[in-house]
């Protein structure tokens, strides 16, 4: 626990790998119709001592429905059983979603990493895109699926906002949401977290609210249920 | 700063050849011969290189991207760094193949021309300017014009330019430790209570490149060529310097970037300097400084630990800018001279491990 107010909206990478083991339970207890996220650990060279495990978490094929205007976290509403697990969207628009989707290359599946930044001290937000062959979707299709006020930004900011890199770990490229700034809107959510009794930034909290933000960015919406919850 | 203007200036001589796949005409064009500029990227020698080959390449989109013996190169790594980690023995010219069909986007970041490549520099300006002053606001404020001349200073490589923008960035330079140190000692009766007295640190933003081999050998030219990216492990990490009267060296950054090679001597390593996750964390208003030095110590031995008993590797080449820096340099000059446009300084590192 550390004041809110002396604190510049960073952690450290033990601090990340904790928030992420809390993230993962508190995501996997609240049964969604999404899969669990999993902890990935990554070797380091033996020239390169690390004092603790690195690593990064993955939540992979995710098909992602056409967005909607209605909210789309009501997917803890829908039954699981009545479709395919892994994808999310309003249960009543998703006939539509996937009239439309079958008639284009079939469906496009999402993952998504959240790697720790050892340059900004925040965690990263990772993803890549590609239709059921395999193949990589181009950033004109994602545009589509993005949430409007994403799809806006991409096209006002269109090299800083989205970036095509490196994936740390895989070394292949994938899009990464740019983390510049990050520290700073994560103390503002802190500090306006009027649940909490103090101002205090607990750890375990850190990634979910991040994700609260950053998950929006990609039509991924934590249901406030599990906001609540903490 | 001469020797600055030397980065600047140094470039490498490069021998292009097109790709077999793409030449439609008989005779096969000669290669082109081009100087590149060491702290610039290769796509931005798209307009040099395009007139040589332009009649002979088949109907199509241009999407251009070069291959050294079968390695992709990554473009957003600076000429100059490239050649030095790919090149250990220096080839001049440096023959590489270019293509301009056939992007392999699995492997490569997609490049638009230059524009990506600007942004990327900026990209990588945002970062270097987070690890040294601590926030990239300057950067991300800086006005289109600023953008703009900083941008094609670089690429033009006028230092002049390229200094007078960067400098209203502010990003904090290390104070170089050896004109400061001559500097006081002439300074009569003041200078010696004044470097007691000084506790200078500052922070550098570093990237590191690393590739290892498990052989021994006599001369560069038995050195094995990295073939393959999985090979070079590539790292930023921020370096502190914390200098208590005695002068931190290369030697000293680099036991703190890559502690396992120095099992022996890693018992006197500093403490600030092995605790390198946490650097950043200065110890402040609200922490007692005790409590934080002691963990510190304690990690520190930790860690200590870990690296002697998990096997050395050893350290066989360093490379920066073209050059091997002797290890007893003082590391601010190393950064203040070495340092490329992007504020980082590009390392590359051949590790010898045990099999």
């Amino acid at each position: 626990m550390m004041d809110v107010l002396q604190w510049d909206g960073t952690l450290s990478a033990k601090d990340f790998r904790i928030g992420a083991v809390a993230f993962a339970q508190k995501w996997e207890s609240l049964n969604l119709a999404f899969p669990p996220w999993s902890w990935v650990p990554c070797p380091k060279h033996p020239w390169l001592a690390s004092p603790q495990e690195e690593g990064y978490l993955s939540l992979e094929k995710i098909c992602i429905s056409m967005p909607q205007e209605e909210d789309v976290d009501q997917t803890s509403q829908t039954d699981p059983g009545e479709e395919d697990a892994s994808c999310l969207g309003n249960k009543d628009v998703i006939d539509d979603a996937t009239l439309v989707q079958s008639n284009q290359d079939g469906l496009h599946h999402y993952d998504f990493h959240i790697v720790y930044s050892n340059i900004f001290k925040v965690p990263v937000l990772y993803f890549r895109a590609y239709y059921g062959d395999g193949r990589p979707l181009p950033l004109d299709e994602i545009e589509k699926e993005l949430p409007e006020c994403s799809s806006n930004e991409l096209s006002k900011s269109k090299w800083t906002f989205i970036t095509q890199e490196e994936h740390p770990y895989l070394k292949r490229p994938w899009y990464k949401l740019h983390p510049c700034g990050t520290g700073e809107w994560m103390k503002l959510l802190f500090l306006s977290d009027t649940a909490q009794p103090k101002s205090q930034m607990v750890v375990e909290l850190y990634l979910l609210s991040w994700f609260s933000v950053v998950g929006q960015v990609v039509g991924l919406r934590i249901p406030s249920k599990m906001l609540n919850g903490c | 700063m001469e020797a600055h203007k030397y980065v600047w200036e140094g470039a490498i001589p490069l021998q292009i050849h097109l790709h077999e796949s793409q030449v439609t005409t008989l005779p096969p064009p000669p290669p082109a011969l081009i100087l590149a500029p060491r702290i610039g990227y290769l796509p931005l020698l798209a307009p040099l290189i395009k007139p040589y080959f332009s009649s002979t390449l088949p109907p199509g989109v241009d999407t251009i991207w070069f291959e050294y013996k079968g390695l992709p190169l990554k473009w957003y790594i600076p000429t100059g760094v490239l050649f030095d980690l790919l090149c250990p023995e220096p080839e001049r010219p440096w023959n590489i193949t270019v293509h301009f069909r056939g992007y392999p986007g699995n492997v490569l970041i997609p490049c638009e021309g230059e524009d990506s490549v600007k942004w990327s520099f900026i990209n990588s300006l945002k970062e270097a300017a987070y690890i040294i002053n601590g926030n990239c606001k300057n950067v991300m404020n800086m006005s289109q014009s600023d953008q703009l001349e900083l941008w094609s200073s670089v690429m033009s490589g006028n230092l002049e330019a390229y200094q007078r923008v960067s400098s209203k960035l502010k990003i904090a330079t290390v104070e170089d430790e050896y004109t400061s140190f001559y500097a006081s000692k002439s300074q009569q009766g003041i200078g010696e209570t004044d470097l007691a007295g000084q506790v200078k640190t500052g922070r550098v933003a570093v990237r590191l490149y690393v590739w290892s081999v498990s052989e021994d050998f006599d001369d560069l030219e038995d050195m094995p060529q990295p073939d393959s990216w999985e090979k070079i492990s590539y790292i930023n990490r921020p370096v502190e310097i914390q200098k208590e009267g005695k002068c931190f060296t290369l030697h000293d950054a680099l036991k703190v970037l890559l502690p396992e090679n120095f099992p022996d001597e890693s018992l006197n390593v500093k403490l600030a300097a092995v605790d390198f996750e946490n650097t950043l964390k200065i110890p402040s208003e609200d922490v007692s400084s005790d409590k934080v030095g002691e963990e510190q110590e304690q990690n520190a031995y930790k860690q200590v630990g870990a690296s002697c008993v998990s096997g050395s590797a050893e350290i066989k080449l360093i490379r920066i800018q073209g050059i091997e820096p002797k290890l007893e340099i003082p590391f601010s000059w190393v950064v203040n001279n070495l340092m490329n446009p992007d504020y980082f300084l590009h390392i590359c590192v051949c590790v010898k491990v045990p099999k």
